[in-house]
């Protein structure tokens, strides 16, 4: 079997986000980042993999090289090498612009059976990015997968849908979303690997080591302009009532009626 | 308060052994005590960080470090839940025997797989008549053959029926008294081995302590630790190097009640200010600061002093094990002090401290036991 390649992503701790007034785009180079919460299933089931096929493991970011500590925490967990993809032009990349990154990427790592991503981000909430990054690369996606094994050479799936479960079989290289909930449990990192990891050298690929065409990057290549990020906020109002008991219940009765809490 | 000038290996341990107490353990630990049930989870995520690895040498696919990582492991893992900590160390203790005594064959076959924690041990002394006075052991194993046949009972055996390994100190030769005795590894499919009932325990409820019966349990003669007449030496010296490990608990399980305690008393609004203004309550916790700093400091450095491979280490590990487990149960009872009604509650993490570091004083040679040792280890040192 050809290697294994995850897309894992650093999303900003919740409660530091920081947003840039001028792109609308979340300030990541000056955040703390954290591996995207999702993310953590599509390695869990990497390492599954990887221990049952005995096959080659490559994590791939991109982002600022702030990403750099996640992509150790990948190679803690069993990953066999990191790839981070770092560059000025890729920042205000949309999901179309990101996945035109990680496709080319991933064609530049070929040949490879198997393209596994966490379900969607935190932050950007779209769950696009495998699906656009299979169909950039001209292969089948699955997304929402929770359990994947091989049978004949063909990947068998099982897929959660709103409306229970799908089992689908498919011939790779593929790209495949992970469920958040595919595992019961994940394993925390390994202490050997933790060790080593100070020893072993990340990738670091820029658009010029890629190839890639300049107007499909950054914000240039992003038809999704962010208009405007607002913070909800969520009033909560109370009203007082005054007066005598039972003028209060009259009162209070109305209230609940206008609001439809009740019925007449 | 003390600042430790821990490696840098040492400090990617503690913050690996503090991920996995986060998200594995202190979202459950109290869950687990309150319905007294042992999770493999938090154990699984010890095997796969390596960290049953920590004490086995490198050339069995473990770390090669000594007692003290062992103890800085065992500490911060104590911190959040002893139960927890307690199937961790006493696999530590299940382990130690064939690392001190086995042969290259009995390493080869056992030591890999403890390393990755895909076993885990278990050291079976006490009998229902023998505690602290373990000489007095019934269980027998006589050799027939190519095996020995092992009969008998062992009682409160931490990690019974979850463990893999079982070394089983047992009389080969009843005429020979302390000298009759030899250590043997039981696995746990072994014919007429089986596993008694779950105790029902005061503390370190998420651990698993069993009897353990020997009805004509038949192994090969290969199992046989070190030579026949050895086997309270090899029990003896285990629990030389495992005692420490206790006091380590006992160093976890007491910082985790003051750090409680005191964040109860600094924000506790009585007589219009916090708690903790009143010289009553302060002076407690200045208490409970100079005695954990000095049991760390004693834990510490006695662990160091087995790791420059010292040859006489039961004093100075009795020394460590009874200090610090008899400030862990002051202050978890003084942190229940500290926090009044809260305290007794079982809402509140403190009352399972206070429950957890009652063993801690009785297991692995009572601190009675313990005072014994370093009296007679005194008069040989002074003589």
């Amino acid at each position: 079997m050809e290697k294994l390649i995850v897309c894992i992503k650093g999303v900003p701790e919740p409660g530091s986000v920081k947003v840039d007034p001028e792109t609308h785009a979340l300030k990541r180079e000056s955040m703390e980042l954290i591996l995207n919460p999702n993310d953590r299933s599509a390695l869990e089931m990497a390492v599954r993999l990887k221990n049952d096929y005995n096959i080659e493991l490559v994590v791939i970011s991109m982002g600022p090289p702030n990403v750099i500590p996640l992509l150790k925490h990948a190679y803690a967990l069993g990953v066999d090498q990191m790839v981070l993809l770092s560059d000025r032009a890729f920042a205000g990349s949309d999901t179309l612009a990101t996945s035109y990154v990680l496709a080319e990427t991933i064609k530049k790592l070929s040949p490879f059976s198997l393209v596994l991503m966490g379900l969607k981000s935190i932050d950007g909430e779209t769950a696009q990015v495998p699906p656009e990054t299979a169909s950039l690369l001209g292969i089948p996606s699955l997304t929402n997968v929770k359990s994947l094994f091989m049978e004949d050479n063909k990947w068998i799936a099982i897929r959660e849908t709103e409306y229970g479960e799908e089992e689908v079989e498919v011939e790779g290289p593929l790209v495949c979303s992970v469920s958040p909930t595919a595992f019961e449990y994940i394993r925390p990192p390994s202490l050997k690997r933790l060790l080593e990891v100070k020893n072993k050298e990340t990738i670091v690929w820029q658009a010029g080591d890629l190839n890639l065409d300049s107007q499909r990057l950054g914000l240039s290549g992003s038809p999704t302009q962010v208009v405007e990020v607002i913070e909800k906020k969520i009033e909560t109002k109370g009203i007082i009532l005054e007066g005598e008991p039972e003028e209060l219940v009259e009162k209070l009765i109305e209230v609940l009626k206008e609001k439809a809490l009740i019925k007449n | 308060m003390i600042q430790y000038n821990f490696t840098e290996e040492q400090k990617i341990l503690i913050d690996l052994i503090k991920q996995i107490g986060e998200e594995y353990i202190k979202p459950y630990a109290l869950e687990w005590d309150e319905k007294e049930i042992y999770d493999e989870k938090p154990i699984r995520a010890l095997a796969d960080a390596d960290l049953f690895g920590i004490i086995i040498p490198e050339d069995y696919g473990g770390l090669g470090w000594g007692s003290f990582e062992m103890c800085l492991a065992v500490e911060k893992l104590s911190y959040y839940c002893g139960g927890v900590s307690t199937t961790y160390a006493a696999s530590f203790l299940g382990s130690y025997p064939i690392l001190l005594f086995g042969n290259k064959e009995q390493k080869e076959k056992y030591l890999p797989d403890i390393a990755k924690g895909k076993k885990l041990c278990a050291f079976a002394l006490t009998e229902p008549q023998a505690g602290s006075d373990a000489f007095a052991i019934k269980t027998t194993a006589k050799k027939e053959g190519e095996f020995y046949i092992l009969n008998g009972m062992k009682q409160w055996i931490t990690n019974g029926g979850i463990a893999d390994i079982y070394i089983v100190i047992a009389v080969t030769d009843p005429s020979k008294g302390a000298r009759g005795a030899s250590a043997f590894i039981v696995e746990k499919n072994d014919p007429g081995f089986s596993v008694g009932k779950k105790e029902k325990k005061l503390g370190l409820r998420a651990s698993v302590t069993t009897e353990l019966f020997f009805n004509d349990c038949k192994i090969p003669k290969n199992r046989l630790l070190a030579r026949e007449g050895m086997g309270f030496i090899v029990a003896l010296r285990t629990l030389d190097f495992g005692r420490c490990g206790a006091g380590a608990q006992a160093l976890g399980i007491a910082q985790a009640a003051m750090e409680v305690s005191l964040k109860h008393a600094t924000s506790r609004i009585q007589f219009g200010q916090p708690i903790y203004n009143f010289q009553a309550v302060n002076h407690t916790f200045a208490d409970m600061a100079v005695k954990i700093e000095a049991a760390r400091a004693l834990i510490y450095n006695v662990a160091k002093f087995i790791d420059s491979g010292a040859k006489e280490i039961s004093g100075a590990s009795s020394i460590a094990k009874c200090f610090a487990t008899d400030i862990a149960m002051w202050v978890t009872e003084r942190a229940i002090q500290m926090m009044g009604g809260f305290g007794y509650m079982r809402d509140y993490p403190v009352q399972k401290y206070f429950r957890d570091a009652k063993c801690l004083q009785i297991y692995e040679g009572t601190n009675e036991i313990q005072r014994n040792i370093i009296a007679r280890e005194l008069i040989k040192y002074y003589k």
